[in-house]
């Protein structure tokens, strides 16, 4: 007897196309873009042909911080000068983005001014020609002000602004996005009402262009409620292909958030109870791998990431099923 | 299952209301049939000869779509299957995929029995619990019958994990059999070539048997009719696992296929399925990188329809994310993940004993307990109710305050300054910011410890009993 299976009938709603980056003819000085979206089906699936791969966006920040030893150890020689940095994440580790944070903006660490944090924006600007994301400190009270600036000094580039939250005046981001032709990151926390009041707000609200919203539903690590997020990603694709409009947009990750797990970076295992957790140099990676792969199959687009094998492995593993 | 509603298994039940299933009503346990949280045996009247009729119809309603396959006897059986949904968001996923790790037929005995003895032992705690993996695959390498039964028999006498004998030779196969079969072990693998005398094998020794058809679903679905057919409804699907290039998109595709049939009703192909990371050894050389894809492509299979696997690391870098991620898409989503908020005594606590705050969420309740336990640190371990949110994001949403600290311990009934010979709290490091607030609220000495609960015992060496000021 022939095996037979029908298509996904209801699944008949497109994911928003959003591009990133902006080459001279548009305006800006990047010499690609990333587009992200399309989607017609559940990643991968033979039900539609998925029009764009998966991107991975690697992340720099714009002062020394803590990170587990198996990550530092990459970033030792550029980690007091974000736009090295950059070039080498970009150079050596095969990062189609590059994701400044500035977090050293955070009154409660640095407390560097808007206007200083966006020299370091025009540096990684220059430093490297791939779309970039700019993030805040994520403090809500000094983060609108701190992405007004970014966004002015990178005019005409089209880079991402993480993130216009529920929690913070989002109008402002938002208005930044679009005064100077930037792609707002809509950032809400395991919670898939939220994100639907909040891709609302931006679009209905604040007139953000339906081009130009990409969704972070939330990472968390494999351990630490990836549960919770793959299933809420999962049932956003979900409803976006069956036709929500309030959340056809593609889906952005902080993949990185693997290494608060302490599996990725203890030495070994707190517990005499356990066996052996093994080496953790191959135990870090190996999680963020894993909990970012996991969200690719949940629908996620473009994944923020820090590890170079976890770049590596996940850029191997989306790619291959993405055919 | 062929219905949806309460209401629609309540029709074939007694209507007594008799209580016997520990429901008061026959209706609310027929929710409960709905939502698979019981079993219709629980209900012993419908088990009276003159019901049935009802009961035979009731329970082929009730049936999952993907059929229950069984592996293995007593307390170590394996129940793979028995899936009712795509989204774990719809219901749950039932009977997690079971990861059989190899072993083989040339092994010298010392290293065979040190292998089996470590699948079988490893264990990581979590959430209350230790994750384990299940099954031992012996492989025939030799092809020689004989060195397989000896091996077969030695894993039979070093563990109870239940086994897969692997070959395609039926002669291996029945060599194995002989050994094993009190077992229950899961054959594999039955194909174009050998399916005859393998079918004839899962009959006479009434085992459970794999049916393998690398990237031909015509021919498993057929091979699945035809072994039905013969009298066996004990299968497991093998679509071929590629581990590499275009071919592993299209098994990706094979499995999505064969669980979407199985779900949406076609009974010819609902059955288990089987996935091979193993074949990832033959895509890479080195041991490393073979590792991480095995674990890679076992993460893609266990998330989508996998319901068995064959993997050769034993790495922990392996084997961990392995049980994590099998976790997380077996979880039951509708399972509140909170533990009663209180005060819990961990060993035998006095009043010289240390008094630590944490939250009533299950994962950071039970990873802070079992790191205290462990290094047998006998304490108080406060649970607040933080409506079961951890501590860092308790904190920053403001379910972990001073006043809900001070809160849970008036309710506890217990009392700091009779209880304890040192009236001091320890705040996890995340909610060192309360420091102050939870000193003028409940005038009690707060000292904070690490971030990371795992570091407790290190921080108790150097920083208990308190200095006296
Ligand atoms: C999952 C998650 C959520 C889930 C929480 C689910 C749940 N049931 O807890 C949800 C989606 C609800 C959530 C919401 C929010 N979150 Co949140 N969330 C996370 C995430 C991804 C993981 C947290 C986690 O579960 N950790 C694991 C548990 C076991 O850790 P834990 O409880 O802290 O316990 C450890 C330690 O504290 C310590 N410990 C525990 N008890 C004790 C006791 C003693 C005595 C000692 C010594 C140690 C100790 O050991 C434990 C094991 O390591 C983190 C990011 C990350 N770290 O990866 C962000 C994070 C915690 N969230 C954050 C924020 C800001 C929020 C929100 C306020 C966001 C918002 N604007 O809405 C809300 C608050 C919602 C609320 N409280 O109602 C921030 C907190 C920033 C900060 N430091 O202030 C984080 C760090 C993300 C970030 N970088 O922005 N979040
Ligand atoms: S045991 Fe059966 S008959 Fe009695 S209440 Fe429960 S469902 Fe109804």
């Amino acid at each position: 007897s022939r095996f037979e299976v029908s298509k996904v009938d209801n699944w008949k709603n497109k994911i928003q196309e959003v591009t990133l980056g902006a080459t001279s003819a548009d305006g800006g000085s990047r010499k690609s873009t990333v587009t992200l979206g399309g989607e017609n089906a559940l990643p991968y699936y033979f039900d539609a042909e998925m029009p764009h791969r998966n991107y991975v966006t690697v992340d720099v920040f714009d002062m020394p911080i803590g990170m587990a030893k198996a990550v530092k150890g990459n970033y030792e020689d550029v980690i007091n000068d974000p736009a090295e940095w950059a070039k080498k994440v970009v150079r050596d580790f095969n990062a189609d983005m590059v994701t400044i944070h500035l977090i050293s903006t955070d009154p409660l660490i640095k407390d560097t001014p808007a206007k200083e944090a966006a020299k370091v924006v025009e540096d990684v600007l220059q430093a490297v020609d791939v779309p970039i994301v700019i993030g805040g400190s994520g403090n809500p009270e000094k983060d609108p002000g701190v992405l007004e600036k970014a966004a002015e000094v990178a005019e005409g580039e089209r880079v991402l602004l993480a993130s216009a939250s529920l929690n913070l005046d989002y109008e402002r981001i938002a208005k930044a996005a679009i005064d100077h032709g930037h792609v707002v990151l809509s950032w809400t926390q395991l919670e898939i009402n939220a994100q639907k009041e909040l891709n609302r707000k931006l679009m209905k609200q604040c007139n953000v262009p339906r081009d130009s919203i990409i969704m972070d539903p939330t990472t968390a690590a494999l351990g630490y409620g990836l549960d919770y997020a793959y299933t809420n990603m999962e049932r956003i694709r979900l409803a976006g292909l069956m036709g929500d409009d309030e959340l056809t947009f593609p889906m952005s990750s902080g993949t990185t958030n693997a290494w608060g797990a302490r599996e990725a970076w203890m030495v070994s295992s707190p517990l005499k109870q356990d066996s052996d957790w093994g080496p953790r140099e191959y135990r870090g990676p190996i999680w963020e791998i894993v909990t970012g792969l996991a969200l690719s199959l949940a629908g996620n687009d473009m994944f923020m990431m820090m590890h170079p094998t976890s770049v590596q492995v996940l850029k191997e593993i989306t790619q291959t099923l993405y055919g | 299952m062929k219905i949806n509603s309460p209401l629609e298994a309540y029709k074939f039940l007694p209507a007594t209301n008799c209580g016997e299933c520990g429901e008061q009503t026959c209706m609310a346990f027929a929710a409960h049939l709905i939502d698979r949280s019981k079993d219709l045996t629980e209900c012993t009247p419908i088990l009276e000869e003159k019901f049935r009729k009802k009961y035979e119809e009731l329970d082929a309603l009730l049936a999952p779509e993907i059929r229950e396959v069984v592996i293995g006897v007593g307390d170590n059986v394996a129940n793979i299957g028995g899936d009712d949904v795509l989204y774990r968001h719809k219901l749950t996923f039932f009977n997690q995929t079971k990861f059989a790790y190899d072993v083989w037929d040339t092994m010298d005995e010392k290293d065979l029995i040190e292998r089996v003895k470590y699948i079988q032992d490893f264990k990581k705690f979590y959430v209350g619990n230790f994750l384990t993996v299940d099954m031992v695959a012996v492989r025939s390498t030799s092809g020689d019958p004989e060195k397989f039964a000896a091996v077969v028999s030695k894993v039979v006498e070093t563990t109870h994990l239940p086994i897969i004998l692997c070959s395609f030779d039926p002669e291996v196969l029945k060599a194995g059999l002989e050994v094993s079969k009190d077992r229950n072990p899961l054959l594999y693998a039955a194909n174009k070539d050998n399916w005859k005398e393998v079918a004839d094998l899962a009959l006479e020794y009434d085992v459970p048997v794999t049916l393998f058809a690398p990237n031909d679903l015509d021919l498993l679905k057929s091979m699945a009719k035809t072994f039905a057919e013969m009298g066996t409804e004990k299968l497991v699907l093998d679509p071929g696992t590629f581990p590499t290039g275009k071919q592993l998109r299209q098994t990706f595709n094979n499995f999505i296929k064969v669980r979407r049939a199985g779900i949406e009703g076609d009974r010819e192909i609902a059955y288990p399925i089987m996935a091979v990371p193993f074949t990832a050894w033959m895509a890479h050389d080195d041991p490393v990188s073979a590792s991480y894809w095995e674990t890679v492509v076992a993460s893609v299979f266990t998330i989508k329809y996998g319901d068995i696997m064959i993997l050769h690391s034993t790495e922990p870098y392996a084997m961990l994310p392995e049980l994590h991620i099998r976790d997380t898409i077996y979880t039951d989503p509708r399972k509140p993940v909170m533990v009663d908020p209180g005060m819990y005594e961990v060993g035998e606590p006095t009043a010289d004993s240390p008094v630590l705050v944490t939250t009533n969420f299950a994962l950071t309740y039970y990873t802070v307990e079992s790191d205290i336990s462990s290094n047998k640190i006998d304490c108080y371990l406060w649970a607040i109710d933080t409506e079961g949110i951890g501590v860092e994001a308790a904190v920053a949403g403001g379910q972990l305050t001073a006043a809900k600290i001070k809160k849970g311990i008036e309710e506890s009934g217990f009392n700091l300054q009779t209880d304890t010979t040192h009236n001091t709290i320890i705040l996890p490091g995340l909610a060192a910011r309360l420091q102050g607030d939870v000193e003028d609220e409940t005038g009690a000495n707060v000292m904070i410890g690490p971030a990371d609960s795992g570091r407790i015992p290190g921080w108790m060496e150097k920083n208990w009993p308190p200095q006296k000021k």
